[in-house]
């Protein structure tokens, strides 16, 4: 069980995250929804202390965290529980695709390197890239790299993985395939908490939609309901435009 | 005007060379040590320790801001004066020991604007997935800002091979001083130390080969 309560965090004195609860259960998939500027990257980066909140609980399992006074130990041991998939991929540009699997297997999970290796040539046939495993990032197509990036993350074996709009930087001809594995590992039912602006595929693959305006969950609803019966005027204004332009 | 004594220079050329590995013996080591302090330097001044970061600050502002000859002489001529235990020293240690610190420095600042130029996503993405700062820093910064500040490193390694001449400064028989110690007896000034400008030309022209071998290695990861 993954639990968030009392989430608050300003930048400044601008507040970005206001009083944020969540739970979220092992093999549920929520996707977080709304306008840009709405604190959803936000969320997510502060649930694995990227970006630190100023107060609240994050419970990961057995593993409950007061943000206001985490200790640097108790932040990697959240980071040790989740995986994130970043927008922009963030490969390690200096590892090859296997060694962006392998790395944390071996520096953080302590794992001999042959069986790093084995587990991240087995993840890259899961992702479709098993003949690229010697490439580095900067020989690799923005889907590719991205899908390293997920496969990184899946190595973790984590609790719950992050991920922070993770086709909004791809070219449109890449967006497919991306999908395409965060579905596979939805089916998997591996607890997922994602950022995306990919209606059509959060309405398939959420258990929950998140709609969030202002630093709050504003509504919080199966993705029928979110996208069928709408009950804040929010949701449906923005759900107004954003069908409009698809 | 006189012509060149070219069989001087002939006759002088393996004298002079029979130096060459002392040479590159003190640029050698004080390259290995300023590598490793200029990288604990530039770390530091990247994620500042409290107090630290004011001793880190002041050895840079004074390595920097006084002249080698100068730190040379306090190091060969000054200390051993102040602490006793110093007084054995010979001046190849004390030229490695200057060069070290010296060139620690400037390399500092270099391998600091470097760490500075990698993208924050790599250091996010090392933490994301539970390293820890230090981990982060050497398996995924540094290697990277290896890359970008190689150029000015090797640029470094060039000025401390030709720096190492001070050394005769401090009474060491290396290159530039037994060319002296010829040109002393022969009186054929201009043919000697036209030997030794070319002996250090060579050994440059020949870094500078390597330099692009060692450039080639680190772009690996980015050839597309």
């Amino acid at each position: 069980m993954i639990s968030i309560s009392g989430l608050n965090k300003s930048f400044g004195a601008t507040p970005v995250l206001d009083d944020i609860a969540l739970d979220i259960a092992p093999g549920e998939r929520v996707v977080v929804i709304g306008p840009s500027g709405t604190g959803k990257s936000t969320l997510l980066r502060c649930v694995n202390f990227l970006d630190r909140p100023d107060s609240g609980t994050i419970r990961i399992g057995d593993l409950s965290v007061d943000a206001a006074r985490a200790t640097r130990a108790e932040i990697l041991a959240i980071r040790r529980r989740t995986g994130f998939v970043f927008q922009n991929y963030a490969l390690f540009a200096n590892k090859t695709a296997r060694q962006n699997i392998t790395e944390a297997l071996v520096t953080v999970k302590r794992q001999p390197p042959a069986e790093a290796e084995a587990r991240a040539d087995r993840i890259l046939r899961e992702i479709g890239l098993g003949d690229r495993g010697d490439s580095y990032p900067a020989a690799l197509s923005g889907g590719q790299q991205q899908r390293v990036g997920i496969g990184r993350a899946m190595a973790l074996d984590a609790e719950l993985l992050l991920f922070d709009e993770p086709t909004s930087a791809l070219d449109p001809e890449w967006v497919g395939e991306v999908l395409d594995l965060m579905r596979k590992l939805a089916e998997a039912r591996q607890t997922m908490l994602i950022v995306t602006h990919e209606m059509q595929f959060a309405r398939e693959i959420a258990d929950r939609i998140l709609f969030m305006d202002g630093g709050r969950i504003v509504e919080d609803a199966p993705p029928a309901e979110i996208f069928d019966a709408p009950k804040d005027d929010r949701t449906r204004a923005f759900l107004r435009r954003v069908t409009a332009a698809g | 005007m006189r012509g060149l004594d070219l069989d001087y220079m002939i006759g002088l050329l393996p004298v002079l060379l029979s130096y060459v590995p002392l040479t590159l013996f003190m640029a050698a080591i004080a390259m290995a040590f300023a590598l490793v302090l200029a990288a604990a330097l530039a770390v530091e001044r990247v994620v500042r320790i409290p107090v630290l970061d004011w001793f880190v600050r002041l050895f840079i502002s004074f390595f920097r801001g006084t002249p080698l000859l100068v730190q040379l002489f306090l190091f060969y001529f000054g200390l051993p004066q102040v602490f006793g235990f110093m007084t054995g020293i010979n001046g190849v240690t004390a030229t490695i020991m200057g060069l070290t610190l010296h060139f620690s420095a400037y390399m500092a600042e270099s391998i600091r604007a470097a760490i500075l130029g990698v993208d924050r996503s790599q250091s996010e993405a090392a933490e994301a997935v539970g390293m820890t700062r230090g981990q982060a820093m050497r398996r995924i910064i540094l290697p990277q800002a290896a890359r970008v500040a190689a150029p000015t490193l090797v640029n470094y390694f060039i000025d401390m091979v030709k720096s190492t001449s001070l050394a005769f400064t401090l009474g060491v028989t290396e290159l530039m001083g037994s060319a002296q110690k010829e040109a002393a007896g022969s009186f054929l000034y201009f043919e000697a130390f036209l030997v030794v400008a070319a002996i250090y030309w060579a050994i440059v022209e020949a870094l500078s080969l390597g330099q692009r071998r060692l450039e080639i290695r680190l772009n690996r990861a980015h050839a597309r």
